[in-house]
């Protein structure tokens, strides 16, 4: 399959499990010969790698043979050496760039400059001459060539001096745990100054170490460094192990070690996932908790029934939208502003909707909550068909700024993206800033005190219209601002709102109508149920789950987790 | 007024049926229906004035259906005040009941010719039927299942809401969460229902091809004589002493628990036989129709069917005969001529109903002016009326 391969092939034939391989590609005998003489000849002679300049010439030079094989094992040679200054030949070579000059009968790099080709020394890089395309001669390569270039040029990155390179090779080899990669490794452990690529090659090391260890110490030292690990990739390394050494009859201590590192590889990892479980759930609840708090107070404070609050939710979400393109428009360079104006803009937006509409419907159906079901359902429905005739059906696209992407990345797997992190921080910001508004400030007293006892309110002068109507406008306002968030992590669409309609209900209910902690609790609980069923169940069962065990939940609890007590209750 | 229980006095059910004029005059016009509808289908020669063409079949058939479903839910809304918002969904369990039935008759002519395994099971690669597939090869079992599995989710549905005093708001939002629940459950390959696709493809119903213009008429008549039947049923039940007792608690249902009547058994016997109902309706559909898919299960389809009860005129039952008819010739006619518009009408009359039509199309027709759901919405007038304006005041709460 992969007959040009000649890394591969070393390691096939150094775990002995795919003998016929080993011996079909005998070539790659004289390869691992050839590496290992110049490894052990090197290692003693020279601590460091390196060739010296005169050394390095002379090797690429040994590269213009007729025979393949020859060739072969010159890259086998330059590759083991790991000079990073062989990578230009090697690519070069790679590209079909190398070519003999006729005329002193050197190896060069020949580059086309116009008409003439420049030739470039292999050691110094310096461009040395030009002559005529028919003055050089083209060092053939053939696939099998190829692939062992490749591979050698894999190697060489080991010893590149960027960091990016080198981290690559360094997974590359943990990946193939090639214990041909062996020696190499440690010399770029030596010569390493990275600390968190070191460790990392450190990690490699002590894997191929587990694969590749003569004594029973020495597998134990190694079982020892990788128990430290949490990743899955060090897990499954372990368990392979395992699985090797029972077949094998390996030492029972190192047995036993091993699978203690197993478990408690196993068992971090678990926590790991616990915790990214939970995050997730964080996340979900986040989302949930800005959709639904714009109706703990519409539905919750004021008992109207706001079926149109997705839509709400939908017209803050294309407030951003056309927010971002009025930027394109007059200020292109400020675009990453746009989603700070965006915010007020669909506070303002969503808010004056929803002053509207409690103004010309809803306050003609106080008192009558089904009748408030439905006008708000067919509201909804008028909203949709309306955002879709000026927006067009399909979906728009709200550009994300580049605070919120991107990632942090663990090795445990656990990824936390920016934008979630964003919008949990901003939800609890919106939960913060509607406590303060309802808890500090005269407008939030007044709303209370109508809640409370609209005659008496009245009585004392609160204008309990306007109040009526302000306090829809905030709820209202708030899903504009949920709209703001969720138009970062979903579609923009018409259909946006009704997605989140019912789950928005479900943790009002749920946490209890009349009460701000509740909605927060009944948020997070509830995403964090669905993700800890998700993967048990599957997405879809596990949002049906939590939906019957919401139904059960609500016949036990009909008023929710926080009941208001008292005669509120009975209205 | 003629007392006609008093000259009536042997037949009470020919007594109330006569004293109920919008039932008569629904009762009459299905009828009329019934005869009509076939010869003008199947005699009258295809040029006629008189012809009544296949694809009006198709949408009679559909609105009868509908209509039906409509009944259901007034039933439950106009006299019970439960305004259930998932009535869609037992709609649809007997519409995949019956899909079931339909499905098996295919036999081995399907696209993969399996004897037994539905196209979708084979697709899926399926080996054998699961259990409950079994026993839909029989009419009888699939139509007994249309009505038992709707009637027995409503009744365990109900039993836990009823019995834990679920009202109002809150059961309409279970309910509606319910339907949901369903929803997903049914767009899974894996629950064996056919997925998203759901069920289509029917050749034919008890041997009869779907498609000929008899099989069709009789399902029309069919559908027609069951929504004949069931207004009957229903008129019965809330003409009958528990049908006073189902208004009562409609209208003051603390009151009525503390007289001492078990208020949870009355609300759900009425669910149950509701539900049913709905299930019937959905078993009708499907094979007029052609297919039963996940749709049917969405929140907003089971809102539509309240909104044609409302624009009938609630608490009436012939009203939500009329109101599925008036709403689904007009969704026909807007979603032919100008589809973009439909929605705007649609929420536009779920507004202009709930403000200015309280009573439905119904109540505007001065005759019935009496007719239709008082108390509980609040727009009867009266003491009960001004104790709600003044709660209102109190508290901002209902």
């Amino acid at each position: 399959m992969r007959r040009d391969n000649f890394l591969p092939a070393l390691s096939s034939a150094s775990d002995g499990l795919s003998a016929r391989f080993f011996l079909r590609s005998g070539w790659s005998v004289r390869v691992v010969v050839a590496m290992l003489t110049v490894m052990c000849v090197l290692s003693i002679a020279r601590p460091a790698w390196a060739f010296s300049d005169e050394e390095l010439r002379q090797i690429v030079e040994e590269l213009d043979s007729k025979s393949s094989n020859r060739k072969l094992e010159v890259i086998g040679k330059i590759a083991a050496d790991g000079d990073p200054r062989a990578v230009p030949v090697l690519q070069a070579m790679l590209d079909g760039d190398l070519y003999v000059s006729k005329a002193d009968d050197r190896v060069v790099i020949g580059k086309k400059q116009g008409k003439v080709w420049q030739h470039i020394d292999v050691v110094s890089g310096k461009v040395t001459g030009e002559s005529a395309a028919r003055d050089l001669d083209k060092i053939r390569i053939n696939n099998r060539l190829r692939g062992a270039l490749r591979d050698a040029l894999a190697s060489l990155n080991l010893f590149s001096p960027d960091l990016a390179t080198r981290r690559t090779a360094v997974e590359t080899i943990m990946d193939s745990r090639d214990p041909a990669m062996a020696p190499l490794l440690k010399r770029a452990i030596e010569r390493e100054e990275d600390p968190g690529l070191l460790a990392r090659m450190e990690l490699a090391q002590a894997t191929m170490a587990l694969a590749a260890g003569k004594t029973p110490q020495e597998r134990l030292d190694a079982i020892d460094v990788l128990a430290s690990q949490t990743t899955p990739q060090i897990r499954a390394v372990l368990l392979q192990f395992v699985n090797a050494a029972e077949s094998e009859n390996y030492d029972p201590k190192v047995v036993a070690a091993a699978k203690d590192a197993v478990a408690s590889v196993e068992g971090r990892l678990q926590m790991w996932q616990t915790a990214g479980d939970v995050y997730r759930g964080i996340s979900l609840g986040s989302v949930l908790l800005l959709a639904a708090v714009g109706l703990a107070i519409t539905f919750g404070v004021m008992g109207v029934i706001n079926m149109a609050h997705g839509e709400m939710i939908m017209i803050g979400a294309y407030t951003t939208y056309a927010v971002q393109q009025a930027f394109a428009a007059f200020w292109p360079a400020g675009i990453g502003w746009s989603l700070a104006v965006a915010v007020p803009m669909a506070f303002l937006v969503s808010g004056g909707v929803g002053v509207v509409i409690e103004r010309v419907i809803i306050r003609f159906l106080y008192g009558r909550p089904l009748e408030t079901l439905l006008a708000t359902w067919g509201l909804s429905l008028m909203l949709q068909q309306a955002i879709r005739s000026l927006f067009g059906a399909s979906n728009r696209q709200v550009v994300a700024p580049d605070f919120m992407s991107g990632a942090i990345e663990f090795s445990t797997g656990l990824v936390l993206t920016y934008n979630r992190l964003w919008i949990i921080l901003f939800s609890v910001i919106v939960v913060a800033g509607i406590a303060f508004v309802l808890r500090y400030t005269a407008f939030g007293l007044q709303m209370r005190a109508v809640t409370q006892n609209r005659r008496m309110a009245g009585s004392v002068g609160v204008r309990t219209g306007t109040v009526d109507a302000l306090t829809f406008g905030l709820g209202s306002g708030i899903a504009g601002i949920a709209g703001v968030a969720l138009s970062q992590i979903d579609n923009v669409s018409p259909n946006l709102g009704q997605g989140y309609i019912i789950d928005s209900f479900m943790v009002v209910v749920f946490g209890g109508v009349g009460n701000l902690w509740g909605t927060v609790l009944g948020a997070f609980s509830l995403g964090i149920v669905n993700k800890f069923l998700e993967p048990v169940a599957g997405a879809v069962l596990a949002k049906i789950f939590v939906l019957v065990a919401l139904i059960l939940f609500i016949q036990k609890r009909p008023k929710g987790l926080f009941a208001l007590k008292g005669r509120a209750v009975e209205a | 007024m003629t007392d006609y229980r008093q000259k009536y006095k042997m037949t009470p059910v020919l007594g109330w049926l006569l004293q109920d004029r919008g039932g008569m005059i629904l009762l009459g016009i299905l009828l009329l229906g019934c005869i009509v509808i076939p010869i003008g289908n199947l005699v009258v020669p295809a040029g006629s004035a008189f012809h009544v063409p296949t694809w009006m079949l198709g949408l009679l058939g559909k609105y009868l259906c509908y209509a039906l479903l409509a009944l259901s839910v007034d039933l439950i809304w106009g006299f019970c005040g439960i305004l259930s918002l998932g009535h869609g969904a037992f709609f649809a369990l007997g519409g995949y009941a019956m899909g079931m039935y339909l499905m098996r008759q295919i036999g081995d002519r399907g696209v993969y010719g399996d004897p037994v395994l539905p196209d979708f099971m084979v697709f899926l690669n399926w080996k054998e039927l699961p259990w409950y597939w079994y026993g839909f090869d029989h009419f009888s079992f699939a139509v007994l299942m249309a009505m038992l599995v709707p009637g027995i989710l409503a009744f365990v549905f109900g039993f836990l809401a009823f019995r834990s005093r679920v009202t109002g708001v809150y059961l309409s939002i279970i309910t509606q969460a319910m339907t949901y629940a369903l929803l997903l459950a049914f767009f899974r390959n894996d629950m064996g229902f056919g997925g998203n696709n759901g069920l289509t493809d029917f050749k034919d119903i008890l041997g009869f091809d779907l498609q000929s213009d008899q099989t069709r008429c009789v399902l029309v008549v069919a559908s027609a004589v069951m929504l004949g039947i069931c207004y009957v049923v229903s008129r019965g039940i809330t003409q009958s002493r528990l049908g006073k007792v189902l208004i009562a608690i409609r209208d003051a249902e603390s009151r009525v628990r503390f007289t001492g009547y078990r208020v949870e058994y009355y609300k759900l016997f009425v669910f149950t036989v509701s539900a049913v109902m709905a299930g019937i309706a959905g078993a009708l559909y499907v094979p007029q129709i052609g297919i039963i898919n996940p749709g049917e299960f969405a929140p907003a389809a089971s809102i539509e069917v309240v909104i044609w009860v409302a624009v009938g005129g609630r608490g009436t039952l012939y009203g939500a005969v009329l109101g599925a008819f008036i709403v689904n010739y007009a969704k026909t006619f807007f979603t032919g001529v100008m589809p973009d518009f439909w929605l705007f009408f649609l929420g536009g009359l779920f507004i202009a109903v709930t403000l200015f039509l309280p009573k439905g199309v119904i109540g505007a027709i001065p005759a019935f002016a009496g007719a239709g759901a008082v108390g509980a919405s609040g727009t009867s007038g009266g003491w009960r009326d001004r104790l709600a304006a003044w709660r209102g005041n109190q508290g901002g709460k209902a």
